[in-house]
């Protein structure tokens, strides 16, 4: 019998009390694969793309910023701009089919999800927040370095 | 290494001194020093440079400074904060009466004070001799400004409304001329040289100067181009003929 110092039903209300917040947990990891319990605003992640992203989703919602700080420092240090982790190949992608951008509203895909997560997004305080106009290279042909 | 093998090496060195080949004046099979391939890292076998050419530079002519504007989106009203990469100076000689008119932008020096007396490491050349700004790292300080001897840099005084994707700006910067590093990345030559020719002009060259070959090499080993204030031995990228 457990808690044997305690009398009559009292030896029991300790293990009554796990019990119950065992159940309250597992109801709460039951509500959702993110953990976040059914009371928690689900954010509805605005400007998906609707085709696959350069990694898995899962993968991106971590660790997309690790992505975008080592390829920021492979293409200003050393030229490197062909890998698909940039914030340009975000952009193209992610923009908002209505605004064309990233961000200015709660429905862009970036902002979204940071004003979500309440984490601050500066890096639109410098890049453009819009895809790069592919007709600009297109109407102009590339000139070919000569030495 | 001891893995090497000495066989492969001949090969590749054969491969090497064949592509170099030249199969008529000016052509060559394979162009060594330029074009790295676009997921490789800018190495210094290349050495970016410019030459102005002075004498065919004309004094009312600004497309270089325009082109520079619109490539990187910087603003078109030249007030006393605007940021400024390139800008056309006029000489005139005392004695004579002689004018004569350049672009002067970053100089892309080989020993550049700029990135000396950066305290946070944001200034700094890239492998293929190209001056930049790591705006990531930048804050601001503006001593780069005071270390150089061309007054090439300029600070971002005002907000930036819409910067281009290639172009990241934005306010609390130093910057200047990066010698078009996101055209010189994807094989194109800077905005300044392409408007200079499309002028007609073709007062500006650009080309490698790790490369005897190369057509900017040549030039200035034929005609003997200057360095902006030589005395101070930064071994400037950008050189002048005719000053």
């Amino acid at each position: 019998m457990p808690f044997r110092g305690l009398p009559g039903r009292a030896r029991w209300r300790p293990l009554a009390r796990i019990a119950v917040l065992l159940a309250i947990a597992g109801g709460a990891l039951a509500a959702g694969d993110t953990g976040i319990g059914r009371r928690a605003p689900r954010l509805a992640v605005p400007g998906d793309a609707g085709g696959k992203c350069v990694e898995d989703t899962a993968f991106m919602r971590r660790n997309h910023m690790e992505l975008l700080e080592h390829q920021r420092d492979r293409t200003v240090h050393e030229g490197i701009r062909t890998t698909p982790h940039s914030l340009a190949n975000c952009v193209a992608c992610h923009a908002s089919k209505e605004t064309g951008r990233v961000t200015g509203s709660k429905d862009a895909f970036c902002e979204g999800c940071h004003s979500y997560a309440g984490v601050k997004l500066d890096c639109f305080e410098c890049h453009s927040d819009r895809p790069k106009p592919a007709l600009a290279t297109a109407v102009t042909p590339p000139e070919r370095v000569r030495q | 290494m001891s893995g090497v093998d000495p066989g492969r090496r001949q090969i590749l060195a054969w491969g090497a001194a064949m592509a170099g080949v030249a199969i008529a004046p000016g052509i060559t099979l394979f162009d060594l020093a330029h074009g790295r391939p676009p997921a490789e890292r800018a190495s210094n076998k290349v050495r970016w440079g410019m030459l102005v050419d002075a004498n065919k530079c004309a004094a009312d002519c600004d497309a270089c400074v325009v082109a520079c504007d619109t490539e990187h989106a910087l603003p078109a009203a030249k007030t006393a904060t605007a940021a400024q990469w390139i800008r056309k100076v006029e000489l005139k000689d005392m004695r004579g009466g002689k004018t004569r008119s350049a672009p002067v932008m970053c100089q892309h020096c080989a020993d550049p004070p700029c990135v000396d007396v950066c305290p946070t490491g944001a200034s700094f050349k890239r492998a293929d001799g190209i001056v930049l700004v790591d705006r990531h790292t930048c804050i601001g300080c503006r001593y780069c400004m005071m270390a150089c001897p061309y007054g090439a840099r300029s600070f971002v005084h005002e907000p930036v409304t819409h910067p281009l994707p290639d172009v990241p700006r934005g306010k609390g910067c130093v910057e200047s001329c990066t010698l078009c590093v996101h055209r010189i990345d994807r094989d194109r030559i800077p905005a300044c040289v392409e408007a200079c020719a499309a002028t007609g002009r073709k007062a500006l060259l650009f080309g490698n100067l790790n490369d005897p070959q190369s057509e900017i090499s040549q030039r200035i080993a034929a005609l003997g181009a200057t360095a902006l204030r030589a005395d101070l031995r930064l071994d400037p990228g950008v050189r002048y003929l005719g000053l």
